[in-house]
């Protein structure tokens, strides 16, 4: 399979929504999965299924569709544990990758207070919970709340100028205080590529955990949990082809059964009384309320898909497009690359900055020509900040984009800088 | 092009020539409003001077500077705010301020007074884009707090 070139025409067909026009009948370039994909016809065709022949509340009832729906809920978990190299039992359905997140943190501060056997991923005053200068917010906010709530210390590694991590530090900042390292895998505004490994090495040196970001590179490249050497894993299904409703949370096993819950209520319990419970395995322990079913088995429809096509063949074509997209966008007069200028290491995420143009305006010009980008500071706005940006554009590839789609957003920035007059024209 | 209608030629002459901007003394009262979308942020001064009832609705606003950094549409909104509201009193520039906003609110179909929004009317096109009337309201909403924490400081100083 590797080494197959995406058939793009073939691929965007099952994607109604990419046929439809936009701004007076403006043919749509979507560039914008980098905050949303769009979904196949097979991902929706498999909710509805659900729906239309087996929806019951799963791990509840014994009549037929509730045995059905259960079955392929669990399937589903199957399914998606693949994806990621993971066994079933070790993936937790969350709403979505900053819910597992966060999962993750209450169960930190919750252990302090749920006896000596869960203590083991307790912290406090003296504990260090380390991150990055180019986190989305999903995985910076609830480390500085977990360490409000603990008394721990927040430290992070910079972010050099060319847009990876600086690791000059890396044996003061991972130290023995060190608890847990919790970065991306793939910076949702630069593309960058962390080097994960490199990393979770000198974590294991100190006995920290390591918790990876994957909501970008999940979708977007073989990603294989036992490979990078981490111990949690977060993505989210909306961004990789699946339903919104649904995120995962991967964990080693021995660590998800040393946590407290975050969430409490129905079918987490061992048993109920009336001035106390307990708490059922993981994964159900995180699993409280009627969960998923649905969305569950759209994103197992969704890792299908891709797994059909090859993530090798997704992540290279989507490295064409980004070098593509470096080249061309990038040698435009007054375009600021913010990340790496070449493609190694390097996912499909390009922001930029147009001298003498406000994102805002930017993206109202592309928009207005049909090309849909992001604007504002993309829930990073301590990196943003970084590199004395308020804001930036981003284009953001996936599967069904091509080359002409990068060649729309060059001219719409084109555009953009007639428009506002900052080139001659 | 629609884009035309969004950005009126009254709109990006204020954008690249913002009237009464930079931040200036004196002044009672100052607001930092940011823009958590996007991180757009306006610093705005608000100077009053009191009629004979003291520092209330009646009082002149004599001054509003501000120094901000954002979009077209926000920066433009600030110039013409101060157009509109430098020389008025606190009741008239808030009765301008509601015009605005029913303006901004009315996705498109808004009939603008222009014997009260003067230049602001150019913002009639931005009601259709619901992702852009925080731009326009960016400075709108500072020079309100501003105001309201000038007249609550007379209230304090007099009680």
């Amino acid at each position: 399979m590797t080494g197959r070139e995406l058939d793009v025409e073939a691929i965007r067909a099952d994607f109604a929504i990419l046929s439809r026009t936009v701004r007076d009948e403006r043919p749509l370039v979507y560039l914008d999965s980098g905050a949303t994909s769009q979904k196949p016809r097979q991902v929706l065709d498999a909710e509805r299924e659900f729906y239309e022949r087996h929806n019951a509340a799963v791990h509840r009832g014994a009549h037929q569709l509730a045995e059905e729906a259960t079955d392929a809920y669990e399937n589903a978990r199957a399914t998606i544990a693949a994806f990621v190299g993971a066994s079933a039992e070790e993936v937790v359905f969350t709403k979505n990758a900053t819910e597992a997140v966060n999962l993750v943190a209450y169960a930190m501060s919750n252990a302090a207070t749920a006896g000596e056997e869960f203590a083991r991923l307790a912290v406090g005053p003296g504990d260090e919970v380390v991150v990055t200068e180019m986190e989305h917010h999903a995985n910076l906010v609830p480390w500085q709340e977990l360490c409000k709530r603990t008394g721990a210390t927040l430290r992070w590694f910079g972010v050099t100028d060319e847009g990876r991590l600086d690791l000059s530090d890396i044996g003061d900042l991972v130290n023995e205080r060190t608890r847990l390292v919790a970065l991306t895998h793939q910076s949702n505004v630069l593309g960058t590529v962390n080097p994960v490994r490199e990393i979770a090495a000198r974590a294991r040196e100190v006995g920290a955990l390591v918790l990876l970001d994957g909501a970008q590179s999940v979708p977007h490249m073989p990603v294989d949990v036992a490979e990078l050497d981490a111990d949690f894993l977060v993505f989210s299904g909306h961004k990789m082809l699946g339903p919104n409703g649904i995120g995962v949370l991967w964990g080693r096993r021995e660590l998800l059964e040393a946590m407290p819950p975050f969430i409490s209520g129905g079918s987490m319990i061992g048993v109920v009384h009336m001035d106390h419970s307990t708490w059922a395995e993981p994964p159900q322990r995180f699993e409280a309320g009627v969960p998923m079913a649905p969305q569950a088995v759209g994103l197992a429809a969704a890792c299908d898909y891709l797994n059909a096509i090859g993530m090798e063949n997704v992540a290279a074509h989507e490295h064409a497009l980004v070098e593509y997209a470096l080249k061309h966008v990038g040698s435009i007069e007054g375009v600021r690359i913010i990340g790496p200028a070449d493609a190694e290491s390097r996912g499909g995420a390009v922001s930029f900055t147009v001298e003498g143009i406000h994102p805002h305006d930017v993206g109202q010009v592309l928009d207005d020509r049909g090309v849909a980008v992001r604007v504002g500071h993309h829930c990073a706005w301590p990196l943003h900040r970084r590199f004395s940006a308020v804001a930036t554009t981003r284009a953001s590839f996936y599967l069904y984009n091509s080359f002409a789609d990068v060649d729309a957003l060059v001219e719409g920035v084109r555009e953009a800088q007639r428009f506002f007059g900052v080139v001659r024209s | 092009m629609k884009l035309d209608a969004m950005y009126q030629e009254i709109i990006l002459d204020h954008y690249r020539n913002p009237h009464h901007k930079g931040l200036r003394e004196p002044f009672d009262a100052e607001s930092h409003h940011i823009n958590p979308t996007c991180g757009d942020e306006v610093t705005l001064r608000v100077a009053l001077t009191p009629s004979g009832s003291g520092l209330d609705g009646t009082a002149t606003v004599a001054d509003v500077s501000y120094d901000s950094m954002g979009c077209s549409i926000s920066q433009a909104s600030a110039s013409v705010m101060t157009e509109l509201l430098i020389g008025r009193t606190v009741d008239e520039g808030l009765a301008v301020l509601d015009e605005f906003t029913a303006l901004m609110q009315s996705k498109g179909q808004g009939e603008p007074d222009e014997d009260v929004l003067e230049d602001a009317v150019a913002f009639a096109g931005v009601s259709q884009y619901p992702a852009r009337i925080k731009c326009a309201l960016l400075a709108w909403m500072a020079w309100k707090d501003a105001t309201a924490k000038s007249l609550a400081t007379e209230k304090e100083g007099a009680a």
